[in-house]
């Protein structure tokens, strides 16, 4: 089985780029496709209507999505596997761009929307240079030499990602990309690990405070003033 | 230029299928060095994907089913994927700009994209924009603040300087309060493949191929006829004469006095 992971800002086409790369493989491959979304998602009854492939979803409700991905996908790949699907997409919901949803094996895509910001491929930091290939989207919506320009900033930044663009609700342009799904390496589900470490372990505010202000957290804290080694209280 | 894209001599277009998904009407469409093709039809027609797909180089990969050849053959992938080795610049009716930089910044980082480190071609590119707009446009100016007129007049300028691409392609440049003439001249000067999109009969009558298309196909290539010729030279004086008289109304005066 092949796996591609697909993380991204919300609206920036994650899901018109999955349904265009499901509509290239559904003929010739089982598809499996696993949604993690927050609160609602309607990516799978759409996607399995539209397509009749397998599909599933998460919601992660109060934990962080990415932390509710990483909890999931071990079962997320062994359904797929019993399924005897050839290729299992997961799309993440992708909010606070600090994580990196992608594995050690498999395909990380990063899905950006050409009018997302000049400055936006540099913030997002993990979520790009963990990627093997960004896909820049909504390139209808801009100028030819715009979309160079920001193609340009996402290659400075980051030299080792390949750089894709489309109009994701047409799929023009994604024939490479195809072929290189195609040629991924089949993943070996007992060796999963996530590319990177997550930035935070634990989130106290995450599991049921409201509290404001470090002096109520415990654990990894911050306080507004203070160097990196400061950040971590082992209370009073 | 890179040696690759001086030495593009043609470009050709493959039918693909039309909004009811039958086949394209035409057998292909050849467009040599320093030719000039007009693209012509109903809003709704195509006309805007039919050059989107020479802008990507469709591989049979858009929603039209086209295939683009360059000399003959099914270009390399740089050309697709790699913006130094694109051949084709094009300019879209898009004149609204999200890059939130100055325009010496823009430019900047778009020469690096096309692998350019030539020193003036950021001033170069501004004061040619500045020849095709009645605004001037400042290298400090933030590209979001640029009018219209203004965006348009830097982006035709780009394409001619930095993005130097043997094809142009030009989606209805004559709407956007730019100085058309000037802009038909320096780009009929430069030998290239140009392609432009247009509802403006002057640009639609004096391309050397007239490509018209109809509810997402193209239905009719037609090459200049020199029976045109008198019909041409009256829209020119015709279309002189309205740019007199619009001059002249944007200037706030009256036209009690003209006999149109």
């Amino acid at each position: 089985m092949r796996l591609v992971v697909v993380a991204g800002p919300p609206s920036a086409g994650k899901t018109a780029l999955i349904k265009q790369i499901i509509r290239s493989f559904h003929q010739r491959r089982r598809v499996a496709f696993l949604k993690i979304d927050v609160v609602r998602a309607f990516e799978d009854t759409e996607l399995r209507r539209e397509f009749g492939i397998l599909t599933a979803k998460i919601y992660s409700g109060d934990l962080c999505p990415d932390h509710a991905g990483v909890m999931v996908l071990g079962d997320a790949v062994e359904w797929a596997n019993g399924a005897s699907a050839d290729l299992l997409i997961v799309e993440s919901a992708g909010l606070c761009l600090r994580c990196a949803p992608y594995l050690n094996q498999g395909l990380g895509i990063v899905v950006l929307s050409s009018i997302s910001g000049i400055h936006t491929p540099v913030k997002m930091g993990a979520m790009i240079s963990l990627a093997d290939i960004a896909v820049v989207t909504k390139i209808d919506l801009v100028g030819q030499a715009e979309r160079e320009v920001f193609l340009q900033k996402i290659r400075e930044a980051y030299p080792r990602v390949r750089v894709f663009e489309t109009n994701a609700l047409q799929g023009t342009s994604l024939q490479r990309l195809y072929d290189l799904i195609a040629a991924s390496e089949e993943i070996d589900p007992g060796r999963l690990l996530l590319r990177g470490v997550p930035p935070l372990g634990t989130c106290t505010i995450c599991v049921g405070k409201k509290e404001i202000g470090w002096q109520h957290h415990f654990g990894v804290v911050r306080k507004l003033e203070g160097e990196a080694a400061d950040y971590l209280f082992r209370g009073e | 230029m890179s040696g690759a894209r001086a030495m593009i001599r043609e470009i050709t277009v493959l039918p693909g299928t039309t909004k009811d998904g039958r086949p394209e009407p035409f057998q292909r469409l050849d467009l040599r060095v320093g030719e000039i093709a007009s693209v012509v039809g109903p809003t709704g027609s195509g006309k805007t994907a039919l050059i989107t797909d020479i802008e990507l180089l469709a591989q049979r990969d858009t929603a039209t089913g086209r295939q683009v050849l360059i000399d003959g053959e099914p270009p390399p992938d740089d050309f697709r994927y790699d913006p130094a080795s694109r051949p084709v610049a094009m300019i879209t009716q898009n004149t609204k700009c999200f890059t939130d930089l100055a325009v010496e910044d823009f430019l900047a980082v778009h020469a690096r994209a096309r692998r350019l480190s030539r020193s003036g071609l950021v001033a170069e590119t501004i004061a040619l924009a500045n020849r095709f707009t009645g605004e001037k446009i400042t290298p400090e100016a933030r590209i979001t603040t640029l009018s219209g007129g203004q965006t348009r007049s830097l982006m035709i300028a780009d394409a001619l300087t930095i993005s130097a691409a043997p094809i142009v392609l030009l989606d209805e440049i004559e709407n956007a309060g730019i100085f058309k003439q000037d802009v038909l001249e320096t780009i009929r000067a430069t030998g290239k493949i140009i392609i432009f999109v247009t509802h403006d009969p002057v640009i639609a009558i004096l391309a050397q191929k007239r490509v018209v298309l109809a509810n997402g196909g193209v239905v009719k290539i037609l090459a200049w006829d020199d029976r045109e010729q008198p019909a041409a030279q009256a829209l020119i004086a015709l279309d002189n004469r309205l740019v007199e008289v619009r001059e002249r109304l944007r200037a706030g005066e009256t036209l009690c006095d003209v006999t149109i």
